[in-house]
């Protein structure tokens, strides 16, 4: 018997919300929109938590600026060190320089061994940044954490294909969704493929590279302020 | 001592399983302890009985090593993990995610990072006694 799934419940217990923000595909801003996210909320007085679970391209490290010395602290477990005050934690504090590639099975095991040890304590919510695809090796052990799912999407057509598929795929399995952020508009009106289910548009913002690694810079982008405006529509 | 948090889970489990199946109490629970993971067994002792004491419990813990097999996906060969030429970070970083392997160590023979874990690889309750 596998003593760790039992006791992910547990772990969880102190957080009220859980928000996985994920895609279909790699490349479309989960990671700027959960890290920035995960900003924002720390900034609006949220206790916040952001777990990045893309061990093939981690970066919300990069993202934050997370320096070499932030490293989780062992105590019953692992705590996670608090950056710009949130409780982040990343596979990239114990992989190597060059991250193998990992099997399914290998996945599901390194998802449900951080969240058997990952001593979160009381949050309000925890931002998860998810990896591409929606193999069952991601999605089962998330399952067992009752995330809401924030579904993110550029504008290409190759992108919104993947998006309805994974919303439907949500949807049969009594997943709850919040909704699709679609993220790198270019054009000022762009078509709304998603109803109901569509939450707004972040434009793509040539400033955004610049100010990667550093958190209040993120903050002052058009980017943040625009993630806000539909941010106000989850929170 | 992150052998607390495995050892808690360990023991909700055996609480879950003992409350599911109605025993009325456990007498002993079997711990097969994966080579990979590399717990320290005189912590995950510890860690067991100041947990059970809190809760008021007790049963007989029996801890059993597991010996690790891997196998590569490349040339089939297979092998036992061996700490070798890690240091000690690595070691570490094996002991808290041990799939963390691929990154440290290739197949000894090809030298391929794509083999599978097949045996020993944590922490796994393996029976519980009870009535
Ligand atoms: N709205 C945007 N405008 C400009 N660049 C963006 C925008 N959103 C994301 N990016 C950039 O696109 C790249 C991929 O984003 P990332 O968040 O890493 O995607 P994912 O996590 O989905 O793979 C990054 O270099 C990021 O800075
Ligand atoms: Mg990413
Ligand atoms: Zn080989």
């Amino acid at each position: 018997m596998d003593p760790r799934t039992c006791v992910i419940k547990k772990r969880i217990e102190g957080i009220k919300r859980i928000i996985a923000v994920a895609g279909g595909k790699g490349g479309i801003g989960k990671s700027l929109v959960s890290s920035v996210m995960a900003l924002n909320l720390s900034n609006m007085g949220y206790r916040v938590g952001l777990l990045d679970l893309d061990f093939s391209g981690p970066s919300a490290h990069l993202i934050l600026g997370t320096g070499r010395s932030t490293q989780p602290r062992e105590e019953k477990g692992v705590i996670p060190p608090t950056v710009c005050g949130i409780k982040f934690f990343s596979l990239v504090f114990y992989s190597g320089k060059k991250p193998s590639p990992l099997r399914g099975i290998d996945i599901s095991n390194i998802i449900k061994e951080i969240l058997c040890i990952t001593r979160w304590g009381e949050l309000d919510v925890l931002v998860i940044d998810m990896p591409p695809g929606m193999g069952d090796a991601i999605l089962d052990p998330i399952s067992l954490m009752d995330a809401e799912f924030l579904v993110v999407t550029t504008p290409s057509l190759v992108s919104v294909g993947t998006v309805s598929k994974f919303l439907s795929f949500l949807e049969e399995s009594g997943t709850p969704s919040l909704g699709v952020l679609e993220n790198m508009r270019i054009k000022e009106t762009s078509r709304n493929f998603f109803g109901a289910d569509f939450l707004g548009s972040i434009k793509l913002d040539l400033d955004l590279e610049k100010a990667l690694g550093k958190p209040e810079k993120l903050m002052q982008t058009k980017f943040s302020s625009e993630l806000r405006e539909i941010m106000e529509k989850v929170f | 001592m992150h052998e607390w948090a495995l050892a808690e889970a360990v023991i909700s489990s055996a609480l879950d399983f003992s409350k599911e199946n109605r025993l009325k109490e456990i007498k002993e629970i079997t711990v097969a302890l994966g080579e990979l993971q590399q717990i320290d067994r005189e912590v995950f002792d510890f860690a067991l009985s100041e947990i059970m004491k809190s809760k008021g419990l007790e049963f007989r813990v029996v801890l059993r090593r597991k010996k690790s097999l891997l196998k590569c996906k490349r040339c089939n060969e297979e092998w036992s993990f061996d700490t070798g030429k890690l240091n000690e970070q690595e070691k570490e970083s094996i002991h808290f995610i041990p799939e963390l392997v691929h990154d440290y160590q290739g197949c000894p023979k090809c030298g391929s990072p794509d083999f599978k874990i097949l045996k020993g690889r944590g922490v796994w309750l393996d029976s519980i006694r009870g009535d």
